[in-house]
């Protein structure tokens, strides 16, 4: 069983890691790994502009994005997939390739749900620290800029680095619109031995229990360092600055 | 194909029919997976919770796994894998008793589990050290502590987390699909292929999760309020 393990990831290794590629578009782990990091980066700034709108106080920017937010956390990921298939190549009226769709999903998903993390981040530091630099003459921007995102994304470093493993494992679900992922790579691998699937699957699972738990890891490394850097450099308790804990969603 | 139609569906019997078998396998699927999940946590606790050490590790590993490797990924080891080194009377046996939906079932419950267990293990937590200590000087024994004083309190203290991740869960019920089970997400796309209605399909199938899903937030709120009406008001 081992034996057999160790020469599927002989034999498959360059599949698994980098897909078809040159022959085909890349995929695999590589895939696996782009796809998520451009959804983070690209729902990241979204994620700020969508905090800062539901903390806002004018109605008109606080309800729509409240709306899309509750929205996003009450339907299954699945669904919200299937509506970027169809819809994606309706709006631009192209045929858009399934990494595009997936990675459009996954940015509306996950700035909703980071959104959430910034917001807690900010309300975390309290209003005082808003009062206190517009009383220093900042503007509502130049005090967001320069004293409240920098304080609150510092602090949420951790819970970003969550949003991210969960990204990982979202992208999984990317099978179903065949992006040539790393899912999508073991399951060709499957097609092609079709003897072995517990031992191609539990590859698989390896691979993403050895990725996502490094990056757990150091996420709580990370959460302990910084609540202690955070309480010794604002001599308060620490629990007044500690990043509430949101629940990442658990694909 | 022509302009926004919900009834060219909701009107066709098959169809409709087809959008119910959907939600009562949806529903089968997420009742027994919960309940699995849920019998499960409460031994993954009592390992965690017992005097001797030696089960710690093995409830860290056993969580460690589930949260690390995608729920998707699970079921497939399940059902692809884990379905095939079954002996063969077993696996034909599964096979004529809808062995999807148990699959399904069993990934999602056994995953689940992990959760749950964190949530309650949490929960437990925050119940003060006195309490244990109080109801042992008052007579009760250590299982009747646990029963009557450490857990109605802890569960009391889970339930947020608890009711966030009966939701996660029912959501994540769509992910059987991906084996074969003929629930709701499987219906939406069959109906979807019949009719080539797309937009109307989907739009019916999403309302029906977030309606779902909505109900179940409010039971647990319905829940929470019943467990400590003082502090849901203070919330």
């Amino acid at each position: 069983m081992i034996h057999d393990m160790i020469a599927i990831v002989r034999d498959y290794w360059l599949l698994l890691l980098i897909g078809q590629y040159p022959n085909g578009p890349l995929g695999g782990l590589a895939n696996t790994l782009i796809l998520s990091a451009l959804s983070i980066a690209l729902a990241f700034p979204i994620s700020i502009l969508f905090a800062m709108a539901r903390l806002s106080k004018a109605p008109l920017l606080r309800w729509p994005v409240t709306a899309l937010v509750y929205f996003t956390r009450g339907v299954p990921l699945l669904m919200l997939i299937l509506w970027s298939y169809f819809l994606v190549p309706l709006l631009t009226g192209a045929d858009v390739p399934s990494f595009v769709t997936m990675l459009t999903t996954l940015v509306v998903y996950q700035s909703a749900f980071l959104s959430e993390v910034v917001r807690a981040g900010i309300v975390a530091l309290g209003p005082g620290q808003m009062d206190a630099s517009r009383a220093l003459g900042h503007s509502y921007v130049g005090a967001m800029r320069y004293i409240i995102l920098p304080q609150a994304l510092y602090n949420m470093i951790p819970s970003i680095l969550s949003t991210f493993v969960s990204t990982i494992k979202d992208t999984t679900l990317g099978y179903v619109i065949n992006v040539p992922d790393l899912t999508f790579a073991a399951s060709q691998v499957n097609n092609q031995l079709l003897t072995q699937p517990f031992q191609v699957f539990l590859i698989l699972a390896i691979v993403y229990f050895a990725i996502c738990w490094t990056l757990t890891y150091f996420a709580n490394r990370l959460e302990r360092r910084i609540t202690r850097r955070r309480a010794g450099l604002l001599n308060v308790p620490a629990a007044v600055v500690t990043p509430s804990k949101i629940v990442s969603e658990q694909l | 194909m022509s302009g926004f139609d919900l009834s060219a569906i909701l009107g066709n019997p098959e169809y409709a029919a087809m959008l119910l078998h959907g939600i009562e396998m949806t529903f089968i699927i997420y009742a027994g997976s919960w309940s699995l999940a849920m019998a499960l946590a409460l031994l993954l606790l009592a390992v965690r919770l017992s005097p001797f050490r030696f089960g710690d590790p093995l409830v860290a590993a056993y969580v460690s796994y589930h949260r690390n490797v995608p729920t998707l990924v699970q079921l497939m080891l399940w059902y692809f894998g884990i379905f095939t080194l079954m002996p063969n009377g077993v696996a034909t046996w599964l096979a004529s008793h809808n062995a999807e939906a148990i699959f399904a079932v069993i990934g999602l419950g056994l995953c689940q589990a992990a959760y749950f267990s964190e949530d309650l293990r949490s929960g437990v937590r925050s119940v003060g050290p006195g309490q244990m200590e109080a109801a042992r000087a008052l007579g009760h024994g250590y299982v009747s502590a646990m029963r009557f004083v450490i857990m109605p309190q802890g569960v009391r203290n889970a339930l947020p987390p608890l009711i966030n991740h009966s939701v996660s869960l029912f959501k994540n019920s769509s992910l059987a699909v991906v084996i074969g089970a003929s629930e709701l997400t499987h219906a939406v796309k069959e109906i979807e292929n019949l009719s080539f209605r797309t937009f109307e399909i989907y739009l019916i199938g999403t309302v029906l999760y977030l309606f779902f899903s909505l109900v179940i937030m409010s039971i647990g709120a319905y829940l929470s309020m019943r467990a400590d009406p003082a502090r849901s008001a203070r919330a």
